[in-house]
């Protein structure tokens, strides 16, 4: 809201306490980090930690400088985000066909939903070196790591909420003339978008997951390799350093998801 | 007198679950003329909205049969409305009064014209752009009609639209919406539990009896209006005399 002239005194005030609220939430949260750090450095230099199992901020610093300076820090985190961000579009694509499938066939969902639930509480991690045997060690294997699991649980969640569709707004549809077809496009998918965009947010994240989990076991370059890499060699430094740009890219994925749905919110 | 453009004959519609059978209309019969406003009262669950579903063709009878009397012997065209407005807020007013004209691929550039004329008509051209949560009660209830009226129904059929208003605007919403149905000629049965309401729109009022419904009672309704206000109906002499008999013959069913 613009203030005018004509803004009370009581609103003002009301926008003020509002916005000192949020002021106040982001330095707490800056704050925790920066007295996590400076912790974490004491802890390590004083001894009461031990640095070459804990790191610290500084060698962390100077670890990640050094990884920039060899130039391949760049290509493992491109590898990772690469391999992420295939995994998440396919997870998106394929999950929204078979939810429309099984949205169109209720027969089919019903003869399905067992097996759905199992694959979905299955540790996908189980799976990997499955896929390993099958597919080789590759990007395909990390990629179908990533996209396994995803898939199950936002199928899922899909077609749950295809199915939360208020059953009245679709009789409108048969009552104007329309067949199923028409209540899927002009009702069931545009009501489920801002399903469809959380959905997202958690995909993103599972894929990231999937990736990783897949880079430990059959990967010669991005993060997960160089985390395990990290622990065999005892460098770990560069093993908390790589989990902490991991952190990073998975609250930028998370940010970038965010804004799609801010985006779309504001549009309606 | 006008012709028949439906007759209902001994209908027969029940609904199924494991539990068994539940009979919701039975042995029901009654007819509309061409350009007749009916309005059907009865108990609540009495299968009202049924029977608006079985005339829409949106469900099969078990028994009996509904027939029409198109003009020139074509199947007339039906338009319903729900209780909800049911607009889409993902769609501005524009999009949601064309809706129907979508689905059925006739957005042609007079179409187009003559939902523009409706919408001016009913002093919505303002807001054609606008989203739906952006308009008043009446309004939004006006947009479903336009969306309803763009497929050029001969046949209105109206399931408790007003029900989901607050009171203050039902009055006002209803007799307007009422009027402009009227004066766009068409056939109308509407569905309602609001006596008030039936009594002052309707030519006839058809009252049904509880589950399984049949018809208990028909009242043919000649209102002498004072002025033509939008609540003139209710002013008129005869109009709590209607009101009390279908009353007594309700409240009679309910007991």
């Amino acid at each position: 809201m613009k203030a005018t002239e004509n803004t009370s005194i009581d609103q003002l005030e009301f926008v003020k306490a509002h916005k000192k609220h949020h002021r106040f939430i982001r330095y707490a949260r800056i704050f925790i980090l920066i007295l996590f750090l400076i912790f974490w450095e004491f802890a390590a230099n004083c001894g009461i930690i031990d640095s070459f199992f804990f790191s610290s901020p500084s060698r962390v610093a100077k670890c990640f400088l050094s990884m920039v300076n060899e130039k391949s820090l760049f290509s493992h985190i491109g590898v990772t985000l690469f391999e992420t961000v295939v995994s998440f579009l396919l997870v998106s694509l394929l999950s929204l066909a078979a939810a429309t499938i099984l949205w169109y066939s209720r027969k089919l969902s019903e003869i399905l939903e067992p097996y759905l639930v199992v694959l979905n509480s299955l540790p996908k991690s189980a799976l990997a070196p499955l896929l390993i045997v099958w597919l080789g060690t590759g990007i395909n294997t990390i990629i179908v790591a990533g996209i396994s699991v995803a898939i199950f649980g936002a199928v899922i969640n899909l077609y749950t909420g295809f199915l939360q569709v208020d059953p009245e707004k679709l009789k409108l549809i048969y009552t104007l003339g329309g067949n199923r077809r028409d209540t899927f496009v002009k009702v069931v998918l545009p009501a489920s978008i801002p399903t469809i965009l959380s959905n997202m947010k958690v995909n993103i994240g599972l894929a990231l997951v999937g990736v990783i989990i897949g880079e430990f076991l059959a990967a010669r370059r991005g993060l997960g390799y160089l985390i395990i890499y990290g622990s065999q060699v005892f460098q770990l430094n560069m093993l908390i350093t790589s989990i902490l740009i991991l952190c990073a890219i998975a609250m930028g994925l998370y940010l970038l998801i965010q804004q799609l749905e801010h985006f779309y919110k504001k549009k309606v | 007198m006008q012709s028949d453009i439906l007759k209902i004959e001994n209908l027969s519609f029940s609904y199924h679950n494991l539990n068994g059978e539940t009979k919701a209309i039975k042995d029901l019969s009654f007819h509309v003329r061409e350009g007749e406003f009916l309005a059907i009262v009865g108990p609540s669950g009495c299968g009202k909205s049924t029977i608006l579903s079985l005339i829409a063709g949106l469900l099969k009878p078990v028994e009996g049969g509904i027939t029409f009397y198109g003009k020139d012997g074509k199947q007339p065209g039906i338009g319903y409305m729900l209780q909800h407005d049911h607009l889409f807020e993902w769609r501005t007013i524009w999009q949601n009064v064309t809706l129907g004209l979508e689905i059925q691929h006739k957005l042609t550039a007079e179409n187009k014209k003559k939902v523009e004329k409706m919408l001016a008509d009913y002093g919505l051209s303002a807001f054609e752009d606008k989203k739906p949560s952006e308009l008043s009660g009446g309004m939004k209830q006006r947009a479903a009609l336009i969306r309803t009226m763009a497929l050029e129904p001969e046949i209105l059929l109206l399931d408790e639209p007003f029900s989901a208003l607050d009171y203050q605007t039902r009055l006002t919403v209803s007799a307007d919406i009422a009027r402009i149905i009227r004066k766009a000629g068409k056939t109308v049965i509407l569905i309602t539990h609001d006596l008030s309401e039936a009594v002052s729109f309707a030519d006839r009022v058809l009252i049904l009896s509880k589950r399984p419904a049949s018809v208990k009672a028909e009242f043919p309704i000649h209102l002498t209006l004072p002025d033509d206000s939008l609540l003139a109906a209710r002013k008129a002499p005869e109009y709590s005399g209607y009101f009390n008999r279908i009353w007594e013959e309700l409240s009679d069913e309910s007991n």
